[in-house]
This record gives C-alpha cells, structure tokens and sequence, in this order.
C-alpha cells in the first residue's frame, strides 16, 4: 500500500476519531484538574479503573450507560483520594499522584483476577455499537467518518466545547481557572479553595476513568493488564502541548490518533524494512517532540504544583 | 482541620507515626484478604514465612532488595533535589544494554576489573539516559515529569527490537535474549546453592556512599539546598544548573546499575522480564525511607519482602499478587501522610 493511498482509505479517518476518544477524555480530565492547580499523575491508574470497573459491570450484565457512570464514579472516588492527600493534606502532587496510580491500577488487577480466577483469555462483553446518527450518517465519506462512531466518542467530542463553555463562561469556570493562578484572591471571594480544588480533581478524574472505560466497553470487548499502556502519560503530555486549553487539547488528540491510525497501517506496509518497534515508539516520541516545540509558549497555571494551606502567605 | 508545624519533634513520633502507618497499610489490605475469602492472619504468617521462613526464602529476599537500594536510591537522590525522575525502569534497561553491548565478548579483562567496569558502562548509560530530559527541563523547561516516563516506554521497546532482532542469541532456541555475560563479567554468588549474589554488597556500598556524598561533600549540600529551596540557594551562588546536571547523572547512573546488578548477577543475560518494574517501585522504596540513602536499604527489604512474601502467599491460598502492589501503594501514601503529621500538628479550628 502507498502512504497516499492511507489517506484516502475511509478506515484510517474513521479509526483516527476512534482512537482520539480516550485522549479527549484524558486530556480533558487533566486539564480540568491542572487549571485548578493540582497535578494529577493518577491519570493512568485512574484510566485503568475505568477500564476494569466498566467493563466488569457490563461482564455483570450491567447495562453500558450504567456502566459509564460507574466508571465515572469510580474515577471521582480516585480523584476524591487524589484531592485529600494533595489538596487538603498538601503533600506533593508529584508523589501523591504516583501512589495513586500505582494503587488505582493494582487494585484493578487484583480485583480483575479474585474476579476471575482461573480464566487465561480475557472473557469477553458486546460493547457498544456504532451508532449512525440519522440523516448526519448519509452523508458521503464525513458520514462514515464523523457520524459512524460509538456513541462515547460523540460524547467526548461534545463534551470539548461544554468544558469550554464551562471554565470560558461560567462562574464556576472562572473560580476553578483562577484557583489555579491564584488561589488567596479565590478565597478572598469568600470560596473554599480546598472544596473548589477537589471537586475540580473529581470531575477531571471521573473524564479519565470515562476515557479508559471506553477502551473496554467500546473499542475492545475485554479487559486486560497493562492495557492503557501509557495513554495516561501522554494525556498529560497533550495538556502542555494545548496550552491547557479544551480546544487545543481536541486537536492535539486528534494529530495524535492520526499518527497512532497511521502508524499501524504503514507498519504493516512496510514491517520488512523497518521494525515494528519503532512504530510503536512513534506516540511517546512525538509527545516529547510536542512538548518541545510547545515549551516556549507553555504558560503554566501559576499555582499548578503549590499547596494552599489557610492562614500561610 | 489546620496543621500547624510543631516546635519541637518528640523522638518517638518520628518513629510511631511511619511504623503505625504501615499497621494501617497492613489493616486496609486485610480487607482484601477477607474479600478473597482468606483468613488474616494464616495469609499474614504466609507472607511472613514466604520473606523470611527460610535460608532459601530470605536470601530471595535480599536478593530482591539489590535492584531496590539502587532504584531506590535514584529516586532519592533525584527526589532531594527536587528533580522527579520517574523514568528509573528506563534508566535500568539501558544500564542493562550497556552491560550487554560491554559485557558479551566486546570487552575482556580480568573479573576483578570487569565488574566494576560493567557497573560503570551501566550507570554511565543510566545517566546519559537522564540527562537529556534533564537538558530539556534547564534548557526549554520541558517537565521533566512526563518526559522521564515516556522514555521508559521508549527504551523498552528499544530493547525489545534488539532482543527481537539484531541482539538475539542464536543460541537461545528463539527466545527473545541477548547473549550471556562474559564469565568475568559475572557477579559471584555470596552464599552456596542460592541465587543471592554480590549485587547486593554493591547496592549497600552505593547506598552508604550517596549518604556520605549528600551529607558530607559540597555537591551533596548543593543538591540540599536546591531541592529546598532554588531561589536561595541561587542567591547563595550555587549553580542551580551545574547541581541539576550532578543529580541526573546520579540518580540515572544508580538506576543504570539495577540494570547491571540483575544481568550479571542474577540472569546473565538480557531479557525483556529483566525487571518487574523496579524502576517505578524505587520510587515507593525511596519514600518510605524518607529520602534518606541508609533508609533506603531498609526500606527496599521490606518492600522486596512484601513482593515475595505475597508471591509466596498467592502461591499458598487463593490470594493474587497483586496484593504486594496494592499493600506498597497503601504503604506509600499513608507513609506520605503520616510524616506530615509528624512534622506538623493537626489542630481542629
């Protein structure tokens, strides 16, 4: 296969929205998280809970939605966890968000195999369907691309401009992105800066736990270890390179689908003169080479990584 | 709840508060063990016995605690300076290939040279590994964070290429594997018929050295005093950068030589299971010992007991694994907490 020839194949447009989805919900939730000021490194522990408790619910013959709001809640508790350690205890954010997701996905596995002993290959579940939106979906090629998907990735793409919408335009908004530059003048408004930082935390932990979740009830029909594989690192990672901002971050997760969709096409193009591996690194390759050309116009939530203790100048 | 920080830290405290965090650790998993519908305390004496219950079992232990002190101590070196290296996984793998692409034959000297020379390549290329985020994070303030965990990724499918391609031992059957170590090369067993070998001596002699090197020597103070403070320190005149750079290539080389204490001592060999992510557990190990080098070697005990003690416990009754990553996560964070109560009194308003 040429490499133009990928280009013009539908499947590769439409395995890039695919694949962009947990990265618009991971980096989302980051995002959330760090524009309140707090580092979350749980991320990937948090996506990996997602994926288990999602899928298990469904395994459980849960329903699919219920299922996405379990994982959602499980997420939230994990933020909760994140929050009381580094928000309101003030420890750093650095270690804490570590212990989390080294506690988040250990947890997951070990539930994963009291759950299921004895089982070698993963049992699987009917995942979600693609969902054709009527009259969108007809439309040639944008149809099969934009308007075939599961029904989590139009919600990862409309969720973009509400969380927009959210921090831009609300209150609310305003409160969190300033909590995140400068939480005295928060508190002088009379805001609980620990309240407002840990329900932030909760609500960007819910999205990752979403965002993993959609790895198992969606995309695949199993859960397996180790299957987020980095995903999480490389959420933070688009977070810098959006400048911490929700439309950035979309097309940053897009521009990485799109070499992740394309790495596994031209892999299979080309296995015999250039090893696989090397395709496999291309996505945490490029998150170091995106952080690079972003750094000089990273402009830091000024008190992203800074402890509020009340009473302390 | 306001934390006030305490005048004076009564001796006691600041040995009852980590101890009983770890009690707590322990409560809070037995909840686990219950929910597998294990008894505690028999699962408890299982793992006990499964550290420590026998010569055999013991030595496992230390043995596992070797590539610990070293990653450990990275993490500790790194964390004192305020420098978040989480990419020990990576920096072992690559002191492990430096060690096979020095160790397999390219390189041959007499055994009393070439181990130490092995260690050297290895942490060599632990550090190098380090110093380019670090570069980054000087140069361009590109966190250093995200990229020391995404060249994990990077380094082991690196190594799993060579394995697959290049590197693999002809000899090995198919399985994806370097060739051996040089026989000089290869670490001595320190007791007869176990697989505890000298790696171990040379992890506590690191560990004893990187104390005396952080509290003694001028570069030991540097890395102090910008992890306490970098603004003061660079009004006092030390380079920040130049302190920075000393770190990486420390806590990298240390990792680098996890990587070369398990090849020549335990394997012999490259493989890709070469570590069960001793990398990123150094980073538990290092904070449970507060950061401190010697408390470094305690810790990693420990926690290499809770791995093979668990591993000897799911192995007894229906108990995953697991259940040592959880208990070390507990730990961890608990460990966090309590050291803040220790230094800091919780006053309700």
């Amino acid at each position: 296969m040429e490499l133009l020839d990928i280009f013009i194949t539908l499947g590769f447009w439409s395995a890039l929205v695919r694949m962009a989805t947990p990265l618009i919900f991971g980096t989302l939730g980051e995002l959330i998280c760090e524009r309140a000021g707090v580092l979350n490194l749980g991320i990937e522990g948090i996506m990996t809970m997602g994926a288990m408790v999602a899928w298990y619910w469904v395994y459980q013959g849960g329903d699919l939605w219920t299922a996405v709001l379990v994982a959602a809640a499980a997420g939230a508790l994990f933020g909760l966890l994140h929050a009381i350690f580094s928000v309101y205890l003030g420890l750093s954010q650095h270690v804490t968000g570590i212990g989390i997701t080294l506690l988040a996905a250990s947890l997951s596995y070990f539930a994963f195999r009291m759950l299921l002993p004895n089982v070698t290959t993963p049992p699987k579940i009917d995942p979600f369907k693609p969902l054709p939106i009527p009259g969108l979906s007809d439309i040639p090629y944008v149809g099969e691309v934009l308007f075939t998907q599961s029904p989590l990735t139009y919600l990862a793409f409309v969720l973009v401009p509400v969380v927009a919408y959210g921090l831009y335009r609300t209150p609310l908004g305003l409160a969190v992105r300033m909590v995140g530059e400068n939480p005295l003048a928060v508190e002088a408004q009379g805001i609980d800066v620990h309240r407002l930082r840990t329900a932030a935390v909760m609500l960007g932990s819910a999205f990752m736990a979403v965002g993993g979740a959609f790895l198992t009830i969606s995309v695949f029909d199993a859960f397996y270890i180790g299957m987020i594989n980095g995903r999480g690192w490389i959420c933070i990672a688009l977070v810098i390179f959006a400048s911490w901002r929700p439309g950035k971050a979309l097309a940053g997760a897009l521009l990485f689908a799109a070499f992740e969709a394309l790495q596994i096409r031209v892999q299979q193009a080309s296995s015999a003169f250039i090893p696989y591996q090397f395709f496999l690194m291309m996505p945490y390759v490029l998150s170091i080479l995106a952080m690079i050309v972003m750094s000089r116009r990273a402009a830091y939530p000024k008190a992203l990584l800074v402890p509020f203790r009340k009473g302390e100048r | 709840m306001r934390l006030e920080p305490r005048e004076r830290v009564p001796l006691w405290l600041n040995i009852v508060a980590p101890v009983g965090a770890i009690a707590l650790a322990f409560a809070l998993c037995a909840l686990l063990i219950l929910w597998a519908g294990a008894p505690i305390l028999p699962a408890y004496a299982a793992l006990l016995k499964g550290a420590f219950g026998s010569t055999f079992a013991a030595t496992e232990t230390m043995t596992r605690a070797a590539p610990l002190i070293f990653t450990g101590l990275a993490a500790a070196v790194a964390f004192r300076a305020k420098l978040w290296n989480i990419g020990g996984e990576g920096q072992l793998y690559a002191g492990a290939l430096a060690a096979t692409y020095f160790g397999t034959g390219l390189v041959t000297l007499p055994p009393l040279l070439m181990v130490p020379f092995l260690f050297l390549v290895g942490a060599i290329a632990g550090g190098l590994l380090l110093l380019l985020p670090v570069i980054l994070k000087l140069k361009l303030r590109v966190d250093e964070v995200v990229t020391t965990l995404l060249l994990n990724f990077i380094i082991i499918l690196f190594a799993n290429y060579l394995l697959f391609g290049p590197w693999k031992d002809p000899l090995a059957m198919g399985w994806p594997q370097a060739a051996p170590i040089i026989d000089e090369g290869v670490l001595s067993p320190l007791i007869p018929r176990m697989r505890l070998h000298s790696g171990l001596i040379w992890a506590v002699a690191f560990a004893i050295f990187a104390w005396g090197f952080i509290r003694f020597s001028k570069w030991g103070f540097q890395i102090r005093a910008v992890g306490h403070n970098p603004e003061a320190a660079a009004f006092a005149g030390i380079p920040i950068g130049a302190t920075v750079l000393r770190t990486a290539l420390l806590s990298g080389g240390l990792a680098g030589m996890a990587g070369v204490g398990e090849l020549a001592g335990l394997k012999g060999y490259l493989t890709l299971d070469i570590s069960p992510g001793f990398g990123y557990t150094g980073i538990a190990v290092a904070m449970l010992a507060g950061l401190h080098p010697l408390g470094v070697i305690a810790s990693a005990i420990f926690i290499a007991a809770i791995y093979n003690g668990a591993d000897a416990m799911s192995r007894a009754m229906s108990i995953s694994n697991y259940l040592a990553d959880v208990l070390t996560a507990t730990a961890l964070l608990l460990v966090l907490a309590s050291v803040l109560f220790v230094r800091f009194r919780p006053r309700l308003r």
